[in-house]
């Protein structure tokens, strides 16, 4: 059959089409990102001054900072991952070396991708029906960081039991052949050898809990005052600025675009630490 | 440790004794303890489930069927109806995928066949930063700088292009402030077209090199390669993506609330302002005015969390296939 020459035209054209299709969507995405990253700079760095730091946050009209909302977003992060670490790593463990092919294991696997991308107001809404209406009976520091650390543990436990499934065999059983409990070959030689794989998934963890305002909004709810006491109302940036931003008062607003700038930055400079981390485990 | 343990004993007691090494009797609890914490995330989603059928049940008893049907959301005369805010959580969700899936698999066919090896971390981690991007920035975005120049550019010129009476009128009525409907679903868009493409990609690159090569080395060009080939061999896990990327859609909660405008009633126009379940609870929920109301917003979060469930176990199922395939 001869190759017709409008055939192969049609070819190139049609692949010449799908190219430029690509490069474009590719540049679109990329303009996205730029232009979320040069609003968050122009308007963010505008708000900073020195009171940032050292004041609490404001009523309309009058100076003021974002320290409360610091401490205490630090303060629900902090203690939501230590919650999440034991039970992500645990959990995580459990499905890669204990769970097999068994069918609750394939349950709690299922469980666990659904959670993964559950709305995460759904997960504020069972802590606030759980811990706030119920057990503590008022709105807390404590069930902010619950509700956090719900939506840290399935990205842990995930990703542990993906690096922990990465260890050869042979460094198992080369653990049990010196006749060592189980239990410390995992704790002592599996825990250590996907150290820096579980750390990447950990930090991958904190970059989500630390923009989440949705679940914080009815457990912690907000300060407007410098607090420690997590048994309490507590501030926090991301509620900070949904509240603010909102509002109708220019200086509030300004407030909010720097709390964003500083949200951003952190979430964003763990999310590439965290890449860099896994692709140096890569080329080892 | 153990190890030390065991030489040292040996020789002491001159006779092959097995010594058990330290730990061994916290075996089994350590077993327990992990299937404990994995339980957790069993009984965490069970919770979940359980606590919003509850806390709705008053909504659920008391307006029964008209619950679903009637758009009439009024915390003063304490009725409630969720007609209008399912139809805006999907129309938001599924318009936001038509304007992502595009984009996205754009995207994932570039990293995978088009970019210069040097570029593709960069831009693969670029996409990832995308995503990273916390919800309420978006919001932000979206309300002061996205909004202004969409009803400048774009709502305004259609909305006077518009032959009268046409359904494109229909469409785009109503205030050109760059609020609404489309507003939101173009900001979701931009929120879930990172996780489309990075699950696209990983599928991509499962593709076997001989099955791409021998395309290529049939004379195929690089379009024919992804359409024909490639994008084929991964279908079923393309689908699953498309789902999860709707799972995320369908929860936004955040960036909506910023844009959507929050209005109860049946949306006219794709530039109306509407309300979804999830942007209806994270305004009114702190300030609910009666018990109904709460009740309401837990039996509205009940159904979305229905939804959702239903969408992303399907995703994981068509996901799950693809990789044991």
């Amino acid at each position: 059959m001869a190759v017709s020459a409008a055939r192969v035209a049609a070819r190139r054209v049609s692949n010449g089409a799908f190219v430029v299709f690509c490069y474009l969507v590719t540049a679109i995405a990329l303009l996205f990102l730029a232009a979320v990253l040069w609003t968050l700079i122009s308007k963010g760095v505008g708000g900073f001054s020195a009171d940032t730091f050292t004041m609490d946050t404001p009523p309309a009209g009058s100076r003021g900072g974002l320290r409360n909302a610091i401490t205490g977003s630090i303060m629900l992060c902090g203690l939501a991952m230590l919650i999440a670490l034991v039970f992500g790593i645990l959990a995580g463990t459990w499905l890669a070396e204990y769970a097999g092919n068994s069918r609750y294991g394939s349950a709690v696997r299922f469980i666990n991708d659904m959670l993964l991308s559950a709305p995460s107001i759904l997960i504020g809404l069972f802590v606030w029906y759980l811990l706030v209406a119920n057990i503590i009976g008022h709105f807390s520091g404590i069930a902010g960081s619950v509700a956090l650390a719900l939506l840290a543990v399935p990205v842990i436990a995930r990703t542990t039991e993906d690096v922990l499934r990465l260890q050869p065999t042979s460094l198992r059983e080369s653990g049990i052949a010196l006749g060592t409990p189980f239990w410390t070959v995992v704790r002592k030689i599996l825990w250590r050898s996907a150290g820096s794989g579980i750390l990447t998934g950990v930090l991958l963890a904190f970059a989500r809990i630390s923009g989440e305002t949705a679940p914080l909004l009815f457990t912690a709810l907000s300060n407007q005052f410098q607090s420690f006491d997590m048994g309490h109302e507590i501030a926090s940036l991301p509620v900070v600025m949904f509240n603010d931003a909102l509002s109708a008062y220019d200086d509030l607003q300004r407030l909010a675009w720097a709390a964003a700038l500083l949200v951003s930055a952190a979430v964003l400079g763990v999310t590439i630490f965290a890449r860099f981390m896994s692709r140096e485990r890569k080329s080892t | 440790m153990t190890e030390t343990t065991l030489i040292a004993a040996a020789p002491r007691t001159g006779v092959a004794v097995r010594v058990r090494p330290r730990g061994e009797g916290f075996e089994l609890w350590f077993e327990y303890i992990c299937c404990a914490a994995a339980t957790m995330l069993l009984v965490t989603l069970g919770g979940l489930l359980v606590s919003l059928l509850i806390g709705g049940l008053p909504a659920f008893t008391k307006f029964g069927f008209s619950f679903f049907v009637t758009s009439n959301w009024d915390p003063v005369q304490g009725v409630f109806g969720i007609a209008a805010l399912m139809l805006d959580t999907v129309l938001v969700a599924v318009l936001a995928l038509l304007m992502a899936v595009p984009i996205a698999f754009g995207v994932a066919f570039f990293l995978v066949e088009l970019c210069p090896p040097l570029l593709r971390r960069p831009i693969g981690t670029a996409v990832e930063l995308l995503a990273g991007i916390p919800s309420i920035v978006f919001g932000m975005w979206g309300l002061f700088v996205f909004g202004p120049l969409f009803a400048q550019y774009i709502e305004s010129p259609l909305m006077n292009a518009a032959p009268p009476g046409s359904i494109w009128d229909t469409l785009t009525s109503g205030v050109p402030n760059g609020t609404g409907i489309l507003s939101a679903s173009i900001i979701v868009a931009m929120m879930v077209l990172p996780f489309i493409a990075a699950t696209l990609r990983e599928l991509l690159l499962t593709v076997p090199a001989q099955v791409r090569e021998s395309a290529y080395g049939l004379g195929a060009t690089t379009g024919e390669v992804v359409m024909k080939v490639t994008l084929p061999y991964v279908r079923r896990g393309a689908i699953g993506a498309v789902m999860l990327g709707l799972g995320r859609a369908l929860g936004e909660t955040m960036a909506v609330t910023f844009i959507i405008g929050n209005s109860h009633n049946f949306p006219k126009s794709l530039f109306d302002a509407g309300a979804t379940i999830a942007s209806t609870i994270a305004n009114e929920f702190a300030e609910a005015t009666s018990p109904m109301h709460t009740a309401a917003l837990l039996a509205s979060g009940f159904i979305l969390f229905v939804i959702t469930f239903a969408v992303l176990a399907m995703a994981r199922m068509m996901l799950g296939q693809a990789r044991e395939g």
